[in-house]
């Protein structure tokens, strides 16, 4: 199978055949990234620290088979899953974790910091809240240029209690500005659960008047669902509508970095979200639908070729040179700050 | 021909320049277009380049910067207005922690072309969260350009250099210059950041000074010259990038430096030329290498207090007359 292009994205979305295989593909790969990730963190090859989508990956993949190759994400320290859903290479991806020169930071961001600009993967900011008002520029400047592009921007439940949030939603809804906001919901910030420290229930969507914005919640584990309110959303925001605030219920399988094993999770919470887990559902559902296995198994292969292969290329890849540290601070190239 | 101008009014004739030249040139901040600024600095702006390139934002001091950022990042040259250097604290993970690593995070797939203007200082009688000189810790922050001018024609031809570098740059406004006047030259100026200027000859000690010190400092040397002692007066204008070639000439020469920060002791500016200059013109050295500052309190408000304890002009003149005699 190769890349998936839609042609005309049609609304009736259990017939579309072309756009559902493209959404498993990105949950799968997605998949089989995290899964590959943890496993080298667990063997001390991806070093810090590392926040995995696994559990969450529909919202990645909704919104990546979604939005045009132009426009802009923004996303977390948990943004692997953005950044390849918009089509990074895995390689590239992989090498950053392992800090190797190879990576598509050279090896000077790290897995929180994930960018590639090339694929409008704007960057990964690890300080919650920070990225909203940083998506809100970017949309600002894509309607001065009267360009079409949104932005979309993807933070946690936790990041709903911080200013910046509050600051950037007000501040795009006076100016207008295209672009989404995507809270996923996974229940938790770090170790607390988000009810405990909220004073709503619906920590994005219970907000969202106050801003003079629709209340948005979707089943965050749902490709089809998230596809849904993604095009929908960014469609208004292409044809000058303004932003949106979209929450999206979700929850991870893992703890919340490294190696946490999530023991501040009740056993049966924990079990009830497995059953919900995005990829099996998802295989079921296509299948229910009279989608071919042949074309599923292809896209699971696919994706662990993949992953095998940005795993190589990533071991395989020198550290950065020490020189590098000095290099693209200024726009120069070098950190000069005397002379 | 040239025209005297206020430090104030030389805001909006830079920032005037630079929109009509530059298209992608945009300007954001709390009450800055349809008022003209607080300080009255960016008046007529909005009447000559309208809403969409001149606008008011609500009071969000991170909405402000982040917009400034991303528009940075994604093609425009956006200027941001933070009223009062002091507000810098409630954006200052925007200011010190997003604006200045992104470009080196990401390994230079990102510029970030903009300025960030902001009052900074004392000398208005405003209290402890209005005035402080906070230039110092904008220097300690790797990724950002820090610019500081005395004058008005230096207001314009560095603003001018600042949104035209690729860079991001902190522009700090004297509050207490405004009001000051200076000759200015017809036509465009464009300055370059970087580049100290001796604004004085002496030979006896060097002193260097920025923004609101400059002014004082050329007035000690002139006391100073009445009672024998010839006083070199460099304006250090940028703080990064860091003209440390002009100052250490300089000291060779003279073999006494007198540092004149507004900002509080600890770790200012000063403190930064004092330890080049003690490693690199170390033998060259005949007096300690001494600081005037604001001593290491908030700035009190009362007009008794603040008179007091910003660097005076008698202050200057005491430190040098020590380091010379
Ligand atoms: C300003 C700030 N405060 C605290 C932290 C530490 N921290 C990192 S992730 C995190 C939890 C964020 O929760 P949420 O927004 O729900 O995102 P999730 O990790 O669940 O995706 C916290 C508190 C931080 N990085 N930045
Ligand atoms: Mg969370």
């Amino acid at each position: 199978m190769s890349t998936t292009q839609l042609e005309e994205p049609t609304r009736d979305l259990s017939e579309d055949e072309l756009l559902r295989l493209g959404l498993y593909r990105q949950v799968v790969r997605i998949r089989a990234f995290e899964e590959r990730a943890y496993r080298l963190f667990m063997e001390g090859l991806v070093k810090g620290t590392s926040h995995l989508s696994l559990g969450m990956e529909a919202i990645a993949a909704g919104f990546g088979e979604a939005m045009r190759a132009d426009d802009y994400t923004f996303c977390t320290y948990r943004g692997h899953a953005h950044t390849l859903a918009r089509g990074t290479p895995m390689a590239g991806v992989m090498g950053e974790l392992l800090g190797r020169a190879s990576g598509v930071c050279g090896g000077k961001g790290g897995s929180m910091h994930l960018t590639s600009v090339e694929h409008g993967a704007m960057g990964s900011y690890a300080i919650i809240g920070a990225h909203l008002p940083i998506a809100n520029g970017a949309a600002w400047s894509a309607q001065v240029r009267d360009s079409g592009q949104v932005a979309v921007c993807f933070f946690g439940d936790g990041t709903t209690n911080i200013g910046a949030f509050h600051e950037a939603l007000n501040f795009a809804k006076v100016w207008n500005l295209p672009v989404v906001f995507v809270c996923e919901n996974n229940l938790y910030m770090e170790y607390t659960a988000i009810g405990d420290v909220t004073a709503v229930e619906h920590p994005a969507a219970d907000r969202a008047s106050a801003y003079g914005l629709e209340p948005i919640i979707v089943d965050g584990n749902d490709p089809d669902a998230v596809y849904e309110v993604a095009a929908t959303a960014i469609e208004r925001a292409r044809t000058g509508g303004g932003p949106s605030l979209i929450e999206a219920k979700t929850y991870r399988h893992g703890g919340h970095s490294r190696a946490d094993p999530g023991q501040y999770r009740p056993d049966e919470e924990v079990a009830a979200w497995l059953e919900r887990d995005p990829v099996p559902t998802y295989r079921a559902r296509l299948l229910a639908d009279g989608l071919d296995e042949a074309a599923l198994t292809e896209i699971e292969t696919q994706a662990q070729a993949d992953v095998d292969a940005a795993t190589d290329v990533a071991r395989a890849a020198p550290p950065p040179d020490l020189q590098a540290a000095y290099t693209n601070l200024w726009a120069d190239g070098g950190s000069s700050w005397r002379n | 021909m040239a025209e005297l101008i206020t430090y104030r009014d030389a805001v909006a004739r830079g920032l005037a320049q630079e929109m009509r030249r530059d298209p992608s040139v945009h300007f954001l901040g709390e009450d800055v277009a349809a008022a003209g600024g607080v300080f009255k600095a960016t008046k007529g702006l909005l009447e000559e380049f309208g809403p969409q390139r001149v606008r008011d934002t609500p009071i969000s001091e991170e909405a402000i910067l982040g917009a400034a950022m991303g528009a940075a990042m994604t093609g425009l040259k956006p200027v941001a207005e933070i009223m009062f250097s002091d507000f810098l604290a409630t954006c200052w993970d925007l200011v010190a922690v997003e604006i200045p690593k992104t470009r080196y995070m990401t390994d230079g797939q990102v510029t970030m072309p903009l300025v960030i203007r902001t009052a900074n200082g004392g000398g208005l009688r405003f209290g402890a969260q209005h005035s402080q000189a906070v230039e110092n810790w904008a220097m300690a922050i790797p990724g950002l350009k820090v610019v500081a001018p005395s004058n008005p024609k230096d207001v314009i031809g560095l603003l001018a250099a600042a949104i035209r570098d690729p860079d991001p740059v902190l522009f700090f406004e004297q509050k207490s210059l405004y009001p000051s006047k200076g000759e200015v030259p017809d036509g465009e100026i464009v300055d370059e950041l970087g580049v100290a200027t001796t604004i004085r000859s002496g030979s006896d000690v060097t002193i260097v000074a920025l923004a609101s010190m400059v002014p004082r400092a050329v007035d000690a040397a002139e006391e100073l010259e009445g009672i024998g002692i010839s006083a070199e007066v460099i304006d250090l204008r940028c703080l990064v990038p860091l003209d440390t070639a002009t100052v250490i000439e300089s000291v060779k020469r003279t073999s006494r430096l007198v540092t004149v920060e507004e900002n509080p002791r600890l770790c200012g500016w000063g403190a930064e030329i004092v330890s080049i200059v003690g490693e690199e013109c170390f033998w060259h050295l005949d007096g300690p290498l001494t600081r005037v500052t604001t001593p290491h309190i908030p700035l009190p408000s009362a007009d008794a207090l603040e008179d007091e304890f910003l660097p005076s002009v008698d202050r200057i003149v005491e430190a040098v007359q020590k380091v010379v005699q």
